[in-house]
C-alpha cells in the first residue's frame, strides 16, 4: 500500500507549526546527507516543558509530514518524555510502514529536536 | 534485443522494471554460473601454491586480465584489479600526487562523481597542491579547458560520461590537449565502459578507471588502466603480500607491474565473473549495445516530455541516462517521493544527488530523479515509467 496516505499528504501540504518562533531558547538545524532533507527547529522550553515549537524544513513529503505530526504531538509535553521518544514512537505517530532508507527521512526532525535539547544542557 | 530471459533477477522479482543500471547493473546467469563454478571447482589462492588448483586459479585470474586488455585495446600488464572504481581512482590520486611538488596543480571538473573529486581535493589539501575546478556550462558541457591550464597543471581528472546527467566529454580531444601540455589524464569511465566500445589506444588517456558491477559483472572488482611507462615509475598505493619481490629488515623491493599495485588476495571469483561478462557483452557487440540504448533514450525523451510538469536536464549527448524532476505548480515534488510512488509499481529508479553534490548545487536542486538503461530494458519499461510519473503527479496534486 502507498505510504502517501491522507494524513501524510494533509500534513505535507499544510504542515502545522511551520515557520520560526518569535521567542525561543533552543534552535538546531540538521540534515540528512543521503537525500538532502533539511530541518531547522526552534524550541521554547520553560519549567521542564516544551512550551512551543516551530520548524522550517525542506525535503520529501515524509520528512515534512513527520515534522508536522511530531510538533503537534510534543507541544506542551515534558522534556524528559520527549527525550525518551524513539523510532517506534515516530512510526506509530505517522502510522505508515517505511523502508529503512525512508525511516531516516521520518526520524530527521526528532533527531534534530533531541540534539537541540542535549546541546542546551551541555 | 531480447535478453531479459538471461537475467534471473527478473524471474525472481516478477514485474520488476529496473532502471538504475548507472548505480549497478544486473548480471546474466552466464556470469553468476561462472562465479559459482569457480567456488565449486577451482577456489584456491593465486600466485602461491604449486599444486594444480592454485595453478588453475592463477590461470583464470590472468586470463581475465588478458580478456579485459583485449576488450579495451591495451596490454594486460597495464590492467590493475582493485576492489571498485573508487579504489582505482584513489590509487591513481594517491600515487600520482605523491610525485608532485608543492604548488603543482590538479584540475578536475564540476561534473565529477565524488569518487573522482574528493580524493583529489583532499590530497591537494594535505600535500599543498593547487586544486582547480573546471565549471559546467548551462548546457551541461564543460567550460573551455584550455583556459584553465597553467604551467603548473600536472594532472587532469575528469569523467567520460556524467553519472548525474549523461553529459559526454570528448575524451580523445581533451587527452590530445592534455598530452600537448604534458598533463597526465585520469579518466573516470564508469558510465562509458559498460555502454560503448572503449579503445584506449585511440583515446590515448594515461589512466582509465571503471567498475565491473556496472557492466553485468559481480560486485567487488574495479579496474584501473595505466600506461605501462607511467605505471613503471609510479609508487605503490597499498603494501602487503604479492606486491613484493624481496623484503628485508631495512627495505623492500616491489614486484613488477601490475602486481606491485595489487597487495593481498584479489577477488579471483569476481575476475572470473568479469571474464564471463566480457564474453556476454562481446557476443552482443558493444556497438549494438550503444545503438540500442540510444534508441531507448530517444524513445524515453519523447515519452517523458509528454508528462506534465517534468523538467528534463537534457544534455545533447548520447548516453543512456536521463535526469529529471517533477513539479506541481512550480513546487518540486521531492525525487524521493517520486521514486517511492514508482516503487509501488515495482519500478526501480534512482533519486538523490548521485554522489555529485557540486553539480546538484549548480542545477539549484537538492536532488534529481534518474533513469538509466541497459540491454535488458525495453520500450514497454519506458511506457510504464511515463504512466507512473503521471500518477505520481496526481498523488501530489
Amino acid at each position: 500500500m502507498s505510504i502517501y496516505r491522507e494524513n501524510i499528504m494533509d500534513n505535507y501540504k499544510e504542515p502545522r507549526n511551520f515557520g520560526k518562533l518569535d521567542s525561543y531558547n533552543i534552535e538546531y538545524s540538521d540534515q540528512n546527507p543521503l537525500c538532502g532533507d533539511k530541518v531547522h527547529i526552534y524550541l521554547k522550553v520553560e519549567g521542564g516543558k516544551l512550551k512551543d515549537i516551530r520548524y522550517e524544513s525542506e525535503g520529501c513529503a515524509i520528512s515534512i509530514a513527520t515534522a508536522s505530526i511530531l510538533s503537534e504531538a510534543i507541544k506542551g509535553k515534558n522534556i524528559e518524555d520527549i527525550k525518551n521518544l524513539e523510532r517506534n514512537d515516530i512510526l506509530d505517530m505517522i502510522g505508515i510502514k517505511l523502508t529503512p532508507m525512508r525511516v531516516k527521512c521520518a526520524m530527521l526532525s526528532l533527531v534534530a529536536i533531541k540534539k537541540g535539547l542535549n546541546k542546551n544542557e551541555a | 534485443m531480447n535478453v531479459k530471459k538471461d537475467f534471473p533477477i527478473f524471474e525472481n522479482n516478477e514485474g520488476l522494471i529496473y532502471l538504475d543500471s548507472s548505480a549497478t547493473s544486473q548480471s546474466p546467469k552466464q556470469v553468476i554460473n561462472a562465479i559459482a563454478d569457480f567456488y565449486n571447482k577451482y577456489k584456491s589462492n593465486i600466485h602461491r601454491g604449486v599444486y594444480d588448483l592454485s595453478e588453475m586459479s592463477t590461470e583464470l585470474y590472468e586470463k581475465s586480465k588478458e580478456k579485459c586488455a583485449s576488450f579495451l585495446n591495451c596490454n594486460p600488464q597495464e590492467i590493475i584489479y582493485t576492489k571498485n572504481a573508487t579504489e582505482a581512482l584513489n590509487l591513481a590520486a594517491y600515487s600520482l600526487t605523491s610525485d608532485l611538488k608543492e604548488g603543482d596543480e590538479v584540475l578536475v571538473t564540476e561534473m565529477e562523481h565524488h569518487s573522482n573529486f574528493v580524493p583529489w581535493q583532499q590530497l591537494c589539501k594535505s600535500r599543498n597542491l593547487k586544486f582547480s575546478v573546471i565549471k559546467v556550462n548551462e548546457d551541461f558541457t564543460l567550460e573551455n579547458i584550455e583556459n584553465k591550464i597553467t604551467e603548473k597543471t600536472k594532472i587532469l581528472a575528469l569523467t567520460h560520461v556524467s553519472n548525474a546527467t549523461g553529459s559526454v566529454n570528448d575524451i580523445k580531444e581533451i587527452c590530445k590537449l592534455a598530452n600537448e601540455n604534458n598533463i597526465i589524464t585520469v579518466i573516470d569511465g564508469c558510465q562509458s565502459a559498460p555502454h560503448k566500445k572503449i579503445d584506449l589506444k585511440d583515446l590515448n588517456c594515461d589512466f582509465f578507471a571503471f567498475s565491473v558491477h556496472k557492466m553485468l559483472g559481480p560486485m567487488g572488482l574495479g579496474i584501473l588502466f595505466g600506461k605501462e611507462k607511467l605505471l613503471e615509475k609510479l609508487s605503490p598505493f597499498l603494501y602487503g603480500g604479492d606486491m613484493i619481490r624481496d623484503v628485508r629488515i631495512d627495505d623492500t623491493d616491489f614486484n613488477d607491474i601490475p602486481w606491485k599495485f595489487e597487495a593481498g588476495t584479489p577477488n579471483v571469483a569476481a575476475a572470473v565473473g568479469f571474464s564471463a561478462a566480457i564474453d556476454y557483452l562481446n557476443k552482443i557487440g558493444m556497438e549494438n549495445i550503444e545503438k540500442y540504448e540510444n534508441e531507448l533514450k530517444e524513445y524515453a525523451l519523447e515519452k517523458l516530455s509528454e508528462v506534465e510538469g517534468i523538467k528534463i536536464y537534457k544534455p545533447k549527448s548520447q548516453a543512456g541516462i536521463i535526469s529529471f524532476n517533477l513539479y506541481n505548480n512550480d513546487k518540486l515534488i521531492h525525487p524521493h517521493d517520486v521514486s517511492a510512488v514508482l516503487n509501488d509499481k515495482k519500478i526501480a529508479i534512482r533519486s538523490g544527488h548521485h554522489c555529485a553534490q557540486v553539480l546538484m548545487d549548480k542545477l539549484k536542486v537538492p536532488a534529481t530523479c534518474r533513469i538509466s538503461f541497459y540491454i535488458y530494458n525495453t520500450k514497454e519499461d519506458i511506457d510504464k515509467v511515463a504512466e507512473a510519473l503521471k500518477e505520481a503527479r496526481k498523488v501530489f496534486n
